[in-house]
This record gives C-alpha cells, sequence and structure tokens, in this order.
C-alpha cells in the first residue's frame, strides 16, 4: 500500500498520454488542442516533482515552476493568435491554418 | 494509509477530469474539467511535499490560464458541433500512437536504474520541513543559485505579455478617444470668440 515513485510515474504517464489522445482526437479544434498540451505540461510538472521528492532533490521543483512560468507564457501567446485568426477568417479550423501562407 | 488513500482519490480525479477534457463535447465544460484536473494536481502536489508549486498551480493554472481558456472559448462565436467532425475516425490511430507512448513510458518506468544513479540526488537537498518550509528553501534557492534563470522567466513572461498586446490590440475607425496631447495645446484663443453684438440687431 505504500505509495513509491512509480505511482507517480504512472500517473504522470498515462496523463500525458492522454494529451497525446486528445490532440489526436480533436484535430480540428485549436483550443482543445492548447488545453492537451496543458494537460502534458502537468504531467511533466508531476513527473518533476515527484523524482524532486523521492530523490530529496530540491531542484527538480524549482524547474517545475519554470515550465509552469513557460506554460503560461505559450496559453496567452496561443490564445492570442488564435484570437487574431478567428478575427481575420471567421473560424478556428486547423484545416485552414495552412491557408496563411507565411 | 492516509496519504495512500488520499493519492488514490486524487489520481482517479485528476485521471478522469484530464479524460472528460478532450472526451466532452462542450469546450467550456472541458475548460471547467482542466480546472478539477489541476486542483486535484495540486493536492497531488501537497502529498509530494511541495506545498508552494501546489499553490502557484492553483493561482497561475486555474486564476490566470484557465480563465483565459473560458475568456476566448466564450468570446469567439464557434460552431463547435462542426468542429467535432471526423472524431471517430481519429480515435483508432490516436489509440494506437498513445497506447504505444505508453507502454513506452511504462517501461521507462520500470526499467533497471543504472547504479548508482548518475547525478541524481546530488543537487541542494531538500530542507526538513520543520526548520525550513518548502517557500523558503525553495526561495532561498531560486534567488542565489538560479537567479539568471528566474531572470530570464521573468523576461519570457514579459514578452509573452507584450506579445500578447500587440497581437490582440487593433485600432478601429469611428471610435471617439480622449487624445490629450490635443487637450493640452488647446488654448482660450482659438477655444472662445468675442463678437461684438450691435444692440437691437442679434447676430
Amino acid at each position: 500500500m505504500e505509495i513509491g515513485l512509480f505511482h507517480y510515474l504512472a500517473l504522470a504517464a498515462i496523463l500525458f498520454t492522454m494529451g497525446i489522445f486528445g490532440i489526436f482526437l480533436n484535430r480540428k479544434n485549436v483550443i482543445t488542442i492548447l488545453m492537451s498540451i496543458e494537460l502534458m505540461l502537468l504531467a511533466v510538472n508531476i513527473n518533476l516533482i515527484a523524482f524532486s521528492s523521492f530523490m530529496g532533490d530540491l531542484t527538480g521543483q524549482i524547474f517545475a515552476m519554470f515550465v509552469l512560468t513557460v506554460a503560461a507564457a505559450e496559453a496567452a501567446i496561443g490564445l492570442a493568435i488564435l484570437v487574431v485568426y478567428f478575427r481575420s477568417r471567421g473560424s478556428i479550423a486547423v484545416d485552414d491554418i495552412n491557408l496563411m501562407k507565411g | 494509509m492516509i496519504a495512500a488513500l488520499s493519492f488514490y482519490l486524487f489520481a482517479t480525479v485528476t485521471l478522469l477530469a484530464g479524460l472528460m477534457v478532450i472526451l466532452s463535447r462542450n469546450p467550456v465544460h472541458s475548460v471547467l474539467f482542466l480546472i478539477l484536473a489541476f486542483f486535484s494536481a495540486a493536492a497531488l502536489f501537497v502529498l509530494l511535499g511541495a506545498e508552494f508549486l501546489a499553490m502557484v498551480l492553483i493561482i497561475v493554472y486555474v486564476g490566470a490560464v484557465a480563465v483565459l481558456f473560458l475568456f476566448v472559448v466564450m468570446m469567439l462565436d464557434i460552431d463547435y458541433v462542426q468542429l467535432r467532425e471526423g472524431f471517430a475516425q481519429y480515435m483508432p490511430i490516436g489509440g494506437i500512437i498513445g497506447l504505444m507512448l505508453l507502454a513506452e513510458l511504462i517501461m521507462v518506468a520500470t526499467a533497471r536504474m543504472v547504479d548508482p544513479p548518475i547525478g541524481l540526488g546530488s543537487g541542494p537537498a531538500i530542507p526538513d520541513a520543520d526548520a525550513v518550509t518548502n517557500t523558503e528553501a525553495l526561495g532561498r534557492l531560486l534567488y542565489t543559485d538560479y537567479i539568471y534563470a528566474f531572470q530570464t522567466a521573468g523576461l519570457v513572461l514579459l514578452v509573452a505579455m507584450i506579445g500578447a498586446i500587440v497581437l490582440t490590440h487593433r485600432k478601429r475607425p469611428g471610435v471617439k478617444r480622449q487624445v490629450i496631447a490635443d487637450q493640452i495645446s488647446r488654448t482660450a484663443k482659438d477655444a472662445i470668440e468675442v463678437v461684438k453684438v450691435k444692440s437691437g440687431e442679434g447676430i
């Protein structure tokens, strides 16, 4: 019944796989794809913090914080691009995005 | 015992919420399930002894990122039913790739570790929780050894902020705005006019 490192690694692996699966499943909806990426980053954070906790090394938590920072920046920029794209085309379908050509 | 039970509870909630994020029909529900996943992940962080990161996760993700998602989902007028076309079509290929990746990740997690683990645990040790709190320990490390990385993270956030503003800001024609320079440069001479009126005639 003891919870070890492996439990957390398995949880993070399943969560990461869910993120990948979500990207494949919602290929047309950019918002859901961005949310799937957030799920994957959360899985990475769980991995970092689990290693940090079980190895007794504080560095993992520091890097989890940097991952958090980058995730916040990525979400802000991604959603801003999405809003601009929606204004110009009136749709967010991924299939149409290659029409921008540059 | 209680720790193990809480782990299984929060892990189950995280996984179910994550599954609902990618499966639910309505994107608003997706965002709400994402918030639930973040909350239970924060509880797992507390179980691991990283209280500061748990609170940061709630503040940054739930307070900022998830609300941003919610705003965008509600602001854009999108036919989400149309976007879900081909949902079942992508299911098999996505499932195959996902299962392969999961199997690989599990194999990596269960693989025998090189003995002794290279470099692992050789960094700054986690201090005793009774002597130094998690926040203080993180701060001591972040503002000394990782000060440049910390500054770079701040720069990344600044660039993201400026980028988001520049991208979404637009000048709309036909909107009246306050132009402060015009207001200040206005003098009494061109603002009022003194007219001599002859008595009994009017203007």
